[in-house]
């Protein structure tokens, strides 16, 4: 049975496209058949941190207005061939994105596929209500920053209220990714414990994946992180995060409270 | 927080009711709304998009500035609904208006319909956080939160609110006029406490309360906050 994941913030800029990238490349890392769906229309980046920008022919628009095949538009990873990804549309608006035809796309993607990765645009309008509608997981991409986890929280409100699952009276699955985690700057204490994010969203912690060069660094080489540096802290944090996904219990150790003084001087030379 | 409604076959209808704020200017004028202002400046969007009523019972006729308040209020973003004991102040008709502006004050989910079956219902229980931009209203009596309030997110009662978690959004007893309303939570970290119409930002909160289990009540025109347990 496929499942459909949407990966979700409220928030720009907090990481969901590196993140549905990393996740969607460790899940077919384990075997699974994966396609990673960008919801971003006119705004899209999720072919360029795929390393797919170059062979985008079609998109989700043509296949929702009939003008290509589902088959035509996925676009299959070269490092992975159970890897695949469906493009936004940079040039049309977001109201080419229809209800009806979103579900069409999706329910023939659960045929395809194991999982269905939906990267959906920041904000709490349309495009992002119709990437979470249809998903049976939520994972709310979050920063340890005050904005990032009202937003999310705002968000995880619309999960439990606006998708098919709510809707039909049933829970969706939430998991919370903190994203751009900064050791350092936690050990200063100018940053929003993981304990106080937890205690604000109340929803279980997938993963933590710390700030690094190396997420920088994949996203302009068109890597996921998971597959160019998979050895690197943030590589290692988002294989973790799918083993999690998978169901395995799997212990989040919190980077930040392992901080020594060597590291926290080093810190402050950084700042 | 759509509630999707199958079609029915028979029309239905029924009676609904909202909130209104009851605003009551005092003489001289000029002070009230230099207060007015200093209110508003500490808590900004307080009365955006809220009916208000003004109750003119503290004018007894020709006091100065009554002729020019209804601007006044609106050009403090105060949409004014209606006046009520306005005997001695004229020309208080154009007040009186259709009711345009105001605020869907949004659906409250499955729990409201709960109460909406039973109608005899005085209290009303979420057993979940209640998630910013969220705004619950119940109109019928206590209101009891298992789990927090976050911030950005609006709690409102006709009687008292007991919260079972942190309160961090805003939270409105004694919504209908209720002196004795009270409003109790496990940890106060509230961006705004009301009781009866008084109310507290943030800043103005004993700052040795934050983060502590307390309970808050009116003494006269006060709200007291005090330690609970």
């Amino acid at each position: 049975m496929a499942k459909v994941v949407v990966v979700t913030s409220g928030k720009g800029g907090v990481g969901k496209t590196t993140s549905t990238a990393a996740l969607g490349a460790a899940l077919a890392q384990n075997g699974e058949k994966v396609v990673v769906v960008d919801f971003d229309v006119g705004l899209r980046n999720l072919d360029l941190v795929m390393g797919s920008e170059r062979r985008v022919v079609f998109d989700m628009i043509n296949v929702i207005q009939g003008d290509a095949k589902l088959q035509q538009a996925l676009i299959r990873d070269k490092r992975l061939d159970n890897l695949s990804l469906l493009p936004a549309s940079q040039t049309r608006d977001k109201d080419a994105l229809t209800g009806e035809g979103v579900a069409r796309v999706v329910a023939e993607l659960r045929e395809k596929f194991d999982w269905v990765l939906c990267d959906s645009p920041a904000g709490i309008e349309r495009g992002a209500t119709l990437a979470m509608h249809h998903a049976d997981i939520a994972i709310v991409v979050t920063n340890p920053e005050v904005s990032s986890v009202r937003d999310s929280d705002r968000i995880i409100g619309l999960l439990d209220s606006k998708t098919a699952k709510a809707e039909r009276g049933e829970r969706i699955e939430k998991h919370l990714l903190l994203t751009r985690y900064d050791a350092a700057r936690a050990a200063r204490g100018d940053m929003l414990k993981v304990g106080d994010v937890l205690d604000i969203l109340s929803i279980p912690l997938l993963g933590i994946i710390p700030e690094s060069q190396e997420v920088l660094r994949a996203s302009n080489i068109g890597s996921p992180v998971t597959l160019s540096a998979p050895t690197s802290p943030p590589g290692r944090a988002y294989a973790e995060a799918v083993r999690r996904l998978r169901g395995e219990a799997l212990e989040v150790i919190v980077p930040a409270e392992r901080v020594g003084l060597v590291s926290r001087l080093f810190g402050r030379k950084v700042a | 927080m759509n509630v999707v409604t199958p079609p029915r076959t028979k029309i239905r209808v029924r009676g609904r009711s909202f909130m209104a704020f009851v605003l009551a200017p005092e003489p001289p004028l000029g002070i009230w709304l230099r207060d007015l202002d200093a209110q508003i400046a500490r808590s900004p969007g307080f009365f955006e998009a809220r009916p208000v009523i003004i109750d003119l019972a503290a004018f007894t006729g020709g006091e100065p500035g009554t002729d020019t308040l209804l601007t006044d209020l609106e050009q403090r973003g105060i949409s004014v609904i209606d006046v009520e004991n306005a005997g001695a102040v004229p020309g208080t008709d154009p007040w009186r208006r259709p009711l345009i502006g105001g605020r869907n004050a949004g659906d409250i989910d499955a729990a409201d319909n709960k109460y909406a079956a039973t109608p005899t219902e005085t209290s009303l229980l979420l057993a979940e956080p209640v998630r910013s931009g969220q705004s619950v209203q119940f109109s019928k009596g206590d209101l009891t939160i298992i789990g927090s309030v976050a911030s950005g997110a609006e709690v409102l009662a006709r009687g008292s609110i007991h919260i079972y978690g942190t309160l961090r959004g805003r939270a409105i007893a004694g919504a209908l006029g209720g002196p004795k309303a009270r409003i109790f939570c496990r940890r106060l970290e509230a961006e705004l406490v009301a009781i009866d119409g008084f109310y507290l930002t943030a800043d103005d909160m004993d700052q040795a309360m934050r983060g502590r289990a307390v309970q808050i009540r009116l003494d006269g025109d006060a709200l007291v906050i005090s330690p609970l347990g």
